[in-house]
């Protein structure tokens, strides 16, 4: 499994993402710009410039057509992917932390970053997905929770819940159309520091700085799985086709100083899913890992690092040959 | 004024002290004890003219006690103090009390004329502090200490342990397990508390405030605890009193040696003597204690220490009285091991006697001189001279069948140092001495149990400083159980020396064969032998931990090894392993199992344990957080006899098949248990999203979103890269 090493930024990821085809990845960073690659060979296709701050997060909508970034300049901008010209900008009081569509691509969901003296917010805007029309100023929804931070936020199937994670370790499900409180429990002892839902959204991951990784059933909230990692974790994804989780993390960046990238713990960690064992490491990074995507057909894999670099994998075969005993004496 | 005579009264009682225990003696006698007792009692302080009385009885004899006024209470209170338990010969020890303290005893007595019987207490069952040593497949307990919770775990081998108790700030500084395993210490500012038994009830406490070091006498009779602040009397009305086993006698002390039956100290000493060599009388920073600050003799009888460059104090238990009543001056003694095993010395009639070994540097044109005495006869039974000395050390075998002294001599320009290693050979006539000289620096050595072969790590770069060789043993203040290692990645070889035996009879000490280019600086036999690792052990970064197994009795084709044909050794490096930034490595008693493990005490980055088995096979790894201590449960020595172990030894395939086809049954359920959970899980999941999914479908009722669409379904354009390599050139560039 060789890597594909892309060097198109200059500071630490903040996010990948695949679009819906999977040939596009989508990476942004600290350094203010938005990158978008072949996902197949590596090759850049573009840069969005225009943020005056470092990138949180973006995202892509399904028809691939528009894509949304949250900075720390305090704005949502929407880009037209062909031409990476800007075609809307929202502006907040504080950071975006995260955006993202839901599965119909007609509404976007945007978390706020609490601080100088404002909530942290939840904010949901209609989408047009057309280049030339005019977008909505105004949420659909928008709410608050004062005494506890977002850190991360997604859709369920259906655009029932929205779901987000908190600085304490809490995951909450609130109803979409409403903003409703409808469920929180607490799952980490510490930050959540990622929350991505499998292909059909009924269940999700979350990683946390508490060094574990739980797979939630959206529906209730159960968490269904867990999986212990020897370093803090900056991100999780759940792989389509094999029933795999990957694992992202490693000591603080703070600390890495002091250490080698021997005792880093940077490298990707593979799990299973269902048995919550161990079974694979990559290594590569010499930074923690920041983000960590998927390919949508489960082919691959792309990580991007505190060390500035993207990674992308295409998965071997022996990846898909790999079976428990039990596995190959109940198949599906 | 009857409250002024009263008072008068008072004082003059207070002077007065009664002394019981003494001598009973005829009436011609009288006169040569009384001499003796005043004289004693001078020290004290000044004996009133008409202040000695000893009463005679009837019989012509004197009672055994007597009163003796002294011109000052003061005078009388340190008579008590000084003269209480006071040793006058092998048979008689004085007990000094003040006359108004047993009067006013006695008169609450005195309320209780009736004898009364005690109320029998109900019998209690104990627990049996041995128990664990009933688990039917020999199976091995140790302490894993992390964080602030300390467990005792059975060693599952490649699984994970079983805790079999687990409790949070058990202790506040170590723990550690008594010498045959019986008890776990944990040790408090308030003091040291032994538990034991199946649920590890608290069994002993010994209040000890301050408490930082302690050691065990090697049978767990006897406990010997340090601590940086002297003791101090609690005021009588105080309600902490009542607990408090200290007497103004014991006031000032740093060291206290208890019985660990009773919980009680037997006898306190201060620290301030008993400086170790190697840290000398240096004036720069307090001073520091070297510990353990007692030498035990192998069977409790005896402890002793040393006050370098002066004597040895030798001391005998249960009373804890100096040995013949007087040390052993010993002019220069700079250190001195007890033997482990006892000896009947030289073919005479008698009991078999301890030996101790000191050593003596070059003083006054004497050369300097390694001694074995006997103990208690303070017999020499063999010197050695020796010249251009810079260090001695003593390394018995355990069985103390041979003493090997490890000494660092000058060469003769007196710029560097080489070692020579002294055999002597306690079991053969008139004890023998062998010297093996060395080039280089030895820098560790270690004594195959109960056998006679041997490692040896040397190096040709270590500063040459005498006394920069580390020690064997953990320097003062530092917790028990991390050997004092320099860091630095120094090159160092290991080489293998073994006894050569033609036909039963011993030749010599032959050098069997020395590896190279290693950073290893620690021994660690097998405590039955045979087996040996040696390991770069400490927590600086740049340790890389290796690990060496060795085998000194490989089963297989014997080598050759020319010059060491009778040496009865086949040695084989099984396997090596790494163990990044380890601290401790500890075989377990059986010598089974191999734990290394990295503790953050140690400053390792990557705390955790693993556990190996004999042959260098990793079984199992573990990362744990805030890692601090793992310490196997010490095994009381077998209880079989020789013929029994004999047998066994012969027999041992028979023995083996059958373990060998438990480890079998044991795996396969192991596994089956394994596979049945995972097809529990496997089903568990696929049941869940089967529902989850029907569910989804039918919420969605038949409308699929675009995200969520196969793009099989539509025509899709693919773009095809092809990339062809034109021309391939090669060129060197210079810069």
């Amino acid at each position: 499994m060789r890597p594909i090493l892309l060097k198109g930024h200059e500071r630490p990821l903040t996010q990948l993402k695949y679009n819906r085809e999977g040939d596009l990845l989508f990476s942004t960073a600290r350094d203010k710009i938005v990158n978008v690659y072949y996902s197949h060979n590596g090759e850049r296709l573009g840069t969005y410039t225009g943020h005056q701050g470092a990138l949180w997060s973006v995202d892509v909508d399904p028809t691939s057509t528009i894509v949304a970034t949250g900075a720390a300049d305090n704005t949502i901008k929407l880009w037209e992917i062909r031409s990476g010209r800007c075609i809307h900008t929202w502006n907040f009081p504080t950071a975006v932390k995260v955006v993202q569509f839901n599965e119909d691509g007609n509404m976007l969901l945007a978390i706020t970053e609490q601080r100088m003296g404002y909530q942290g917010t939840v904010y949901v805007f209609p989408i047009t997905i057309d280049v030339e029309a005019k977008q909505a100023e105004e949420p659909i929804i928008k709410f608050s929770s004062p005494e506890n931070k977002f850190t991360k936020a997604g859709w369920s199937y259906l655009n029932k819940w929205i779901i987000t994670g908190h600085l304490d370790g809490s995951v909450s499900k609130y109803d979409a159309k409403t903003g409703e409180l409808v469920q929180k429990i607490s799952v980490h002892e510490k930050e959540v520091t990622d929350l991505q839902f499998a292909p059909d959204m009924s269940y999700f991951i979350t990683t946390s700085k508490d060094k574990t990784a739980k797979i939630l059933d959206t529906k209730n909230l159960k968490v269904m799985k867990t999986f212990v990692a020897d370093a803090p974790l900056n991100t999780g994804a759940i792989t389509p086709t094999k029933d795999y989780v990957i694992l992202g993390g490693g000591q603080d960046a703070k600390d890495v100083t002091t250490t080698g990238s021997r005792q880093g713990k940077f490298e990707a960690r593979f799990y299973h899913k269902i048995f919550e064992d161990e079974i694979g490491r990559l290594k590569g990074h010499f930074g923690p890992l920041n983000t960590i995507a998927v390919h949508p057909a489960g082919t691959g894999f792309a990580s991007g690092g505190e060390d500035g670099y993207v990674r992308v994998h295409h998965f071997d075969k022996s990846y898909f040959d790999f079976l428990y005993d039990v596995e190959r004496m109940r198949p599906e | 004024m009857p409250a002024r005579v009263e008072d008068r009264s008072r004082t003059i009682l207070d002077t007065v002290v009664v002394v019981d225990g003494a001598p009973i003696v005829t009436e011609k006698k009288v006169d040569a004890l009384t001499k003796v007792l005043k004289k004693l009692f001078s020290e004290a302080g000044r004996v009133r003219e008409d202040g000695f009385y000893m009463p005679m009885g009837s019989d012509g004899k004197s009672k055994g006690y007597l009163f003796i006024g002294f011109e000052t209470v003061e005078q009388a209170d340190n008579a008590v103090r000084g003269m209480n338990n006071k040793r006058l010969d092998n048979k008689h020890t004085l007990l000094v009390n003040k006359f108004s303290d047993i009067e006013q005893y006695g008169d609450d007595d005195e309320e209780e004329e009736e004898y009364v019987e005690p109320p029998e207490e109900p019998y209690v069952e104990q627990e049996h502090l041995r128990s664990w040593l009933k688990e039917p497949n020999s199976v091995d307990q140790f302490i894993l200490y992390k964080g602030e919770s300390v467990g005792v775990y059975w060693n599952r081998k490649s699984e994970a342990p079983e805790a079999t108790v687990n409790r949070n700030n058990w202790t506040e500084t170590y723990v550690t397990w008594s010498p045959l395993g019986s008890y776990l210490c944990s040790v408090h500012h308030q003091g040291v508390q032994l538990w034991g038994g199946d649920e590890f009830g608290r069994k002993v406490r010994f209040v000890h405030p301050g408490v930082q070091l302690i050691d065990f006498s090697p049978c767990e009779n006897y406990l010997v605890t340090w601590s940086p602040e002297p003791i101090q009397l609690i005021p009588e009305n105080s309600p902490m009193r009542a607990s408090f086993p200290f007497t103004a006698a014991d006031e000032g002390k740093q060291i206290v040696v208890w019985s660990v039956q009773t919980g009680m100290p037997v006898r306190t000493f201060s620290s301030s003597v008993g400086q170790g060599a190697e840290n000398g009388p240096g004036p720069h920073g307090p001073k520091k204690i070297s510990w353990p600050a007692f030498k035990w003799s192998s069977d409790d009888k005896y402890l002793a220490r040393v006050i370098p460059g002066q004597q040895i104090f030798v001391y005998e238990t249960p009373g804890m009285g100096l040995l013949d009543k007087k040390s052993i001056k010993i002019d220069g003694v700079v250190d001195f091991e007890f033997s482990p095993a006892v000896i009947n010395s030289t073919g005479q009639k008698g009991e078999a006697e301890h030996v101790i070994a000191y050593w003596t540097p070059e003083i006054n044109n004497q050369s300097a001189r390694v001694t074995l005495m006997t103990i208690p006869s303070k017999e020499v039974i063999r010197t050695r001279n020796l010249f251009n000395v810079a260090e001695c050390r003593l390394h018995w075998q355990n069985k103390g069948a041979f003493l090997c002294v490890k000494v660092v001599r000058f060469t003769k320009t007196k710029k560097s140092t080489f070692t020579n290693l002294e055999f002597f050979r306690l079991n053969e006539k008139n004890i023998p001495i062998e010297v093996v000289e060395l080039k280089e620096t030895v820098i560790n050595f270690a004594w195959e149990p109960a056998g006679d072969r041997l490692v040896i790590i040397s190096t040709t770069d270590m500063p040459s400083a005498p006394g920069a060789a580390p020690g064997t043993r953990p320097p003062p203040g530092k917790v028990p159980g991390m050997p004092g290692v320099p860091g630095g990645p120094v090159k160092t070889s290991v080489s293998f020396y073994g006894l050569e035996r033609s036909k039963g009879v011993a030749g010599q000490f032959r050098h069997i064969s020395t590896v190279e280019r290693k950073s290893s600086n620690s021994i660690f036999w097998s405590p039955k032998g045979r087996f040996v690792v040696v390991a770069a052990v400490g927590g600086t970064s740049n340790n890389t931990g290796e690990l060496d197994f060795w085998d000194f009795d490989f089963e297989g084709e014997k080598k050759e090894i020319p010059g060491a044909e009778d040496v009865p050794a086949n040695l084989t490096l099984m396997a090596s392993g790494q163990h990044y930034q380890l601290t401790d490595i500890e075989w377990d008693p059986t010598g089974r199992y191999v734990a290394t493990s990295s503790s953050m005490w140690g400053r390792a980055m990557e705390t955790g344990y693993r556990i190996w088995d004999l042959k260098g096979q990793l079984l199992r790894e573990d990362h744990v957080e805030r890692f601090k201590q793992l310490l196997w449960r010490p095994r009381p020595p077998t209880l079989l006899t020789k013929e029994q172990q004999r047998d066994v030894r012969k027999n041992l395939r028979e023995y083996s098949k059958v373990f060998e086809q438990e480890d079998i049954a044991e795996e396969s359920q192991a596994s089956k248990e394994l596979i049945a959970q995972r097809l529990r899980l496997l089903e568990e999941w696929r049941a869940w999203r089967k529902a989850v999914e029907a569910e989804i479908a039918e919420a969605r009722d038949g409308v699929v979103p675009l995200l969520l669409q196969s793009e099989e379904d539509g025509s899709e354009i693919i773009e095809e890269i092809v990339e062809e390599v034109i021309s391939e050139k090669e060129e060197e560039i210079e810069d």
